[in-house]
């Protein structure tokens, strides 16, 4: 009987936080939702996720606390080398043959993937020619993306990763020591624009020529996920390119007809021609 | 003596996991009835290769889980490297990124915790060998929730210090030899 409780009240406080603060998870994957809501309960100190409920309602500064918890922000430059890497051998020579880019990093969180891109598409001569789109649903998150400082205790792991990437400068060219960490040089946000963007509720912005959203739909529920997808199928042109998780495909999608599997094995498609 | 009301068995191991989980899966039938959901602690940089490894040992048909996928009998989903698996209530696999669990992605509590929600008492949790506090907190769930909680016995586990773990959170677990796990299992998935 208590887990059903439990679940009640999960999908109330979940509706709540929409109705009052228009953040809807309400379609998020539930299982990990409820984990992160008895993690935010415990640590919170509330006896139950109704009182947290009740004091996220009545005290906005809850929101962000509770945002923490419910967007999941691990990641790492240059995440799955071997994807930046078909990025740059397969993908950035079809990119080359346009006049200018755009780019979607949809999800960006605190901009480790963003900046892996901005990285990889200076190093192949096009970055002067794209725009980058990094979107997220948490102010944080983008304020961390935008600022661009990360723990020196990752910097050897995201060398690491650029390198396996086939990285043709060194990281450190990038980075200088300050505030604690590893500050990104701002001259890579130049192509930049930040951007609060909701895949539950907005709607497609531009159009895209690459769109990158790793281990973002693995948080949502089926029907959330043929959204976001049709979302990017509306932001992209015929033989755009969509790059997911090492995890993620389309295979249990309705728009999978949509797309073809452009590098299979790394979960980058290619939106058909028809 | 199984649990016919089953619907769905867990299992969790670390080290000596290959060894363990090969004197239980080459036993399972290809007909047989139930999901099995796996959890074996592995190196993120590692690509998962017990999926491939077991394929070729096991009649019943082994495969790495993917998000979203349903859950389907007679399948042995292993958690991919650097994911965390879980099962939803709508009886669909999710992948997550979460943060380690016991320094472990993918963590066993975590799969254990969302079965146990999602089949309540109709799954088997079992805990193998290791040496890692993982499983514990996990099998509790299941027991609470009047699922099986099935420990193999620490004394012949290659590493003792995760059923040891698991026994001490769950000290009416049944404790039973890798023979015995495997015979359970069969039981609990013949029609």
């Amino acid at each position: 009987m208590s887990e059903r409780v439990e679940d009640i009240e999960i999908r109330l406080l979940l509706e709540a936080l929409y109705q009052k603060y228009h953040y809807d998870f309400r379609a998020y994957a539930f299982a990990s939702i409820k984990r992160r809501l008895r993690q935010a309960r415990e640590r919170l100190g509330f006896a139950t996720i109704s009182a947290m409920q009740a004091e996220l309602l009545h005290d906005p500064a809850m929101l962000p606390q509770l945002l923490g918890y419910l967007t999941v922000q691990v990641s790492e430059m240059f995440r799955d080398p071997s994807y930046f890497r078909a990025i740059r051998d397969k993908v950035a020579p079809h990119l080359r043959t346009y006049p200018s880019l755009k780019v979607w990093i949809a999800g960006c969180s605190s901009g480790e993937e963003l900046y892996s891109l901005v990285i990889l598409f200076r190093e192949e001569g096009l970055e002067s020619r794209t725009l980058f789109y990094a979107t997220d649903i948490n102010q944080d998150a983008l304020a961390k993306a935008a600022a661009g400082i990360y723990g020196l205790d990752r910097i050897q792991l995201f060398t690491e990763n650029h390198r396996k990437a086939g990285g043709k400068s060194s990281l450190s060219d990038y980075y200088r020591a300050a505030y604690g960490g590893a500050a990104l040089d701002k001259s890579l946000r130049q192509r930049v624009v930040f951007s609060d963007h909701s895949l539950v509720t907005d709607a497609a912005f531009a159009e895209m020529q690459l769109i990158s959203c790793r281990n973002v739909l693995i948080y949502f529920d089926r029907d959330l996920q043929d959204r976001a997808l049709g979302l990017f199928k509306d932001s992209l042109p015929r033989k755009g390119f969509l790059g997911l998780g090492s995890k993620e495909s389309l295979r249990f999608s309705r728009h999978a007809d949509s797309f073809t599997e452009f590098v299979r094995d790394e979960k980058i498609y290619q939106k058909r021609d028809t | 003596m199984s649990w016919l009301g089953a619907k769905a068995v867990v299992i969790g191991a670390s080290a000596g996991a290959v060894e363990a989980l090969s004197a239980i899966l080459p036993l399972l039938p290809a007909n047989y009835e139930l999901p099995v959901m796996i959890v074996v602690h592995v190196p993120a940089n590692k690509g998962s290769v017990l999926a491939d490894l077991f394929a070729t040992k096991c009649a019943i048909k082994v495969c790495e889980a993917q998000d979203k996928e349903p859950i389907a009998a007679g399948t042995v989903y292993f958690a991919p490297a650097d994911y965390h698996l879980l099962v939803e209530g709508d009886g669909v696999l999710s992948l997550s990124n979460e943060e380690p669990v016991h320094y472990s992605r993918p963590s066993i509590d975590v799969l254990f915790e969302s079965a146990a929600d999602a089949y309540g008492p109709h799954l088997i949790a079992v805990v193998l060998t290791g040496a890692s506090q993982d499983g514990a907190k996990g099998l509790a769930a299941v027991a609470e929730a009047g699922g099986e909680a099935i420990v193999q016995d620490p004394r012949q586990a290659l590493a003792r210090a995760m059923p040891e773990a698991a026994l001490a959170e769950r000290p009416d677990a049944r404790i039973l030899s890798l023979e015995d796990i495997a015979d359970y299992l069969r039981g609990a998935g013949k029609s």
